[in-house]
């Protein structure tokens, strides 16, 4: 009865375009920001930070930038791997070179480097289209991982071949390094996750959206009606490498503390964020939180239930793991090929017309 | 002199490991000739097949290390060996088995979904049976020997250095490889040409609808060019297996058919083997001449480059049928 547009008049435009027009959804909205910035930076612990809530929130950054190429351009990309890499070297160089400057400034630079490289690679895109394209973004992870193992002074001619996250401040707190809190963890990548889910949203809601949707569903007839294609491609090729980018910076420098080009940026990675697009749902941002957070949650629910209850192999764990993946994968392409993000809509608007069937 | 006798060392190495690129880019041309489905699972399957072929042959039994895992039993071995042409019989079987299952469990679901929907559900098969083949038999580097004959061929080292005064080494397994992946695209070419269900199968690949209303069983096409599949893949498999041992990196061979297929084009039996065949070469000849001086191990990137590039002049590769676009 609550879940209605009756009674929540719009008086203007505005009021009528916005995000979330029902006003239960925009409670929930600032319910979850409320207990997001106010509640859980006081309560989160070690393992929650490192085990759920921060990879998750990274995830997510990844997974919006790739949804913005794939669901919203069309453009199906396998570089994300090697683009996080460009991300998490672009922060180590910057912020080993400029400790004077802030690290969160470096993490944005760092984007923008990425969107550069991301524009680069996506230039074969306007002559390649579907899965070839898929295939020729497989150059740029290749090509990304292998520089980047290759010449020593993206790692600073360390002898490890690693890249280390140095200690960085703001305000007063450590942001970056081995003695971070979870909090600080947290709170620095919450940050990052809601400002480029807020910009995500409004870009594609607006003219570029609608340009990278109009080349998605049929590049030909979109420059017949006067979108360019070299724009539109380019354009969602550079904002989808700039969040991958950050994401990828985050990962490094918050996350992980340390980074191995071909280890940690690897082609699974890019499967692993592709798969987080699929089952969270193509061209929705929301769905990109939810396949991140599915795919985040479901390995560590699988360790916690078949290693930690039922006593198993770790190994083992890791085989059914592969399987259960692949097979929600066939499932969801089967059943809902739109994903996560469609089951939710469908609730929504069964919500609407609850209790009558129509 | 002889830096060019070492080049057209490496130039032979070459052609011999893009036949072995040809063979797993074989799998994947039949399936996207006759389905239009993208199989990014063919490097899986390939391990796949091996794995059941090494399990077979030793007498494992198949999920010992979920079932002890379970029960908390020890079972690891039946405690007798097959014949080596009796398991790759069997292989042959389970494979098409597993074609069946594919069918009826994923692309009977997924008729009409356009291609990339298609593409993403075999990464997700893959990784499906990636971990199916690890549970099966267990994940451990496994070693395959069906007897096929390995190491330096004496032959050719004395032919080559009678001919030239300086011995090629190039290794027997290769020789082989070479010989059989001949032998397996006559086969194929003559069945796809002179078979009833040769041509029943081009007849799907031109026009599902057309084929479906003269009477073609679209399914049982299906699982039959699965099937065939399944078994290059153990051909590829086999291969492989015995060249590097069984394990996780075999199932990645797909990642290096990928651009083998740009280059020579999707829908070409023939474009499979000149594609393999270019980029064994380049690669070799790059990493021989170029790697040196950039650090090495360019073997990585090499050829997704070549592929991507020669995409830009030629969108649809070598042999690939021309692509219109119509609104």
């Amino acid at each position: 009865m609550l879940y209605r547009e009756a009674g929540d008049f719009k008086t203007s435009y505005r009021d009528d375009s916005q995000t979330f027009p029902l006003k239960l959804d925009r409670m929930g909205y600032w319910v979850t920001l409320a207990v997001a910035f106010g509640v859980i930076p006081f309560v989160i612990t070690d393992y929650w930070a490192n085990a759920v809530l921060v990879p998750f929130l990274i995830y997510a950054i990844a997974a919006l930038g790739l949804n913005i190429l794939v669901g919203y351009g069309g453009q199906v990309s396998l570089g994300t791997g090697g683009f996080m890499a460009v991300g998490a070297y672009a922060t180590y160089k910057l912020s080993t070179a400029f400790p004077e400057i802030s690290l969160l400034i470096h993490i944005l630079l760092a984007g923008g480097i990425t969107a550069a490289v991301g524009v680069f690679f996506g230039l074969p895109s306007l002559r390649i289209k579907g899965f070839y394209l898929a295939v020729a973004t497989l150059a740029a992870q290749f090509f990304l991982v292998w520089l980047f193992n290759k010449v020593p002074w993206f790692y600073n001619y360390s002898a490890s071949g690693q890249i280390t996250a140095p200690e960085r401040t703001f305000m007063g707190y450590v942001i970056s390094g081995p003695a971070t809190s979870a909090s600080a963890k947290y709170l620095v990548c919450l940050v990052f996750a809601v400002g480029l889910a807020w910009v995500a949203r409004n870009l594609t809601r607006g003219t570029a959206g609608r340009k990278w949707m109009a080349i998605r569903d049929m590049d030909i007839a979109a420059e017949i009606i006067g979108v360019n294609p070299l724009t539109a491609k380019m354009s969602a090729f550079a904002v989808s490498s700039f969040f991958i980018g950050v994401a990828g910076a985050l990962l490094f420098s918050i996350y992980l503390g340390a980074a191995e080009a071909s280890e940690t940026f690897g082609i699974n990675k890019s499967f692993l964020v592709l798969f987080m697009v699929i089952i969270g749902g193509l061209g929705s941002i929301f769905g990109s939180f939810a396949g991140a957070a599915f795919l985040v949650v479901l390995p560590v629910f699988l360790k916690n239930v078949l290693v930690g209850a039922l006593g198993w192999p770790t190994d083992l764990a890791a085989h059914l793991e592969l399987m259960i993946v692949g097979a929600l994968i066939v499932f969801f392409l089967i059943v809902e090929p739109h994903g996560l993000a469609q089951l939710w809509r469908l609730t929504k608007e069964k919500l609407r017309l609850w209790p009558f069937p129509h | 002199m002889d830096q060019l006798l070492y080049a057209s060392e490496v130039l032979v190495n070459g052609l011999m490991t893009g036949v072995m690129y040809s063979l797993v880019a074989l799998g994947f041309v039949l399936i996207f000739k006759a389905s239009g489905v993208f199989n990014y699972a063919q490097g899986v399957l390939a391990l796949f097949a091996a794995l059941t072929l090494v399990g077979i042959q030793q007498g494992q039994v198949p999920f010992a290390h979920l079932i002890n895992a379970i029960t908390g039993s020890h079972i690891s071995s039946f405690g007798w060996t097959v014949p080596s042409l009796l398991a790759i019989l069997l292989t042959a079987l389970v494979m098409v088995g597993l074609a069946i299952l594919i069918e009826t469990l994923v692309l009977k679901h997924l008729v009409g979904q356009e291609p990339i929907i298609m593409f993403m559900a075999t990464i997700g098969l893959a990784y499906f049976l990636e971990g199916l083949g690890d549970i099966m038999w267990g994940a451990d580097v496994k070693t395959l020997d069906v007897g096929l004959p390995q190491g330096i061929s004496e032959t050719a080292e004395a032919w080559t250095a009678a001919l030239t005064g300086y011995g090629f080494f190039i290794d027997r397994l290769d020789i082989w490889a070479t010989v059989i992946a001949a032998l397996l695209v006559a086969a194929l070419v003559a069945f796809s040409q002179y078979t009833k269900q040769g041509r029943a199968m081009r007849a799907v690949a031109d026009d599902h609808q057309a084929a479906l209303s003269v009477g073609i069983s679209l399914r049982f096409i299906w699982v039959m060019v699965w099937s065939i599949a399944g078994f290059v893949a153990l051909v590829a498999g086999i291969m492989w297996g015995t060249k590097s041992g069984v394990q996780f990196s075999l199932s990645l061979i797909a990642l290096k058919a990928l651009p083998v297929l740009m280059l020579g084009g999707f829908t070409s039996i023939p474009g499979a083997i000149v594609g393999g065949l270019i980029i064994g070469v380049g690669e070799k000849l790059f990493e021989f001449y170029v790697g040196p001086l950039v650090g090495g191990a360019t073997e990585a990137w090499f050829a997704y480059v070549l592929a991507l590039i020669f995409l830009v002049f030629r969108p649809q590769g070598l042999f690939g049928e021309r692509i219109i676009e119509r609104v």
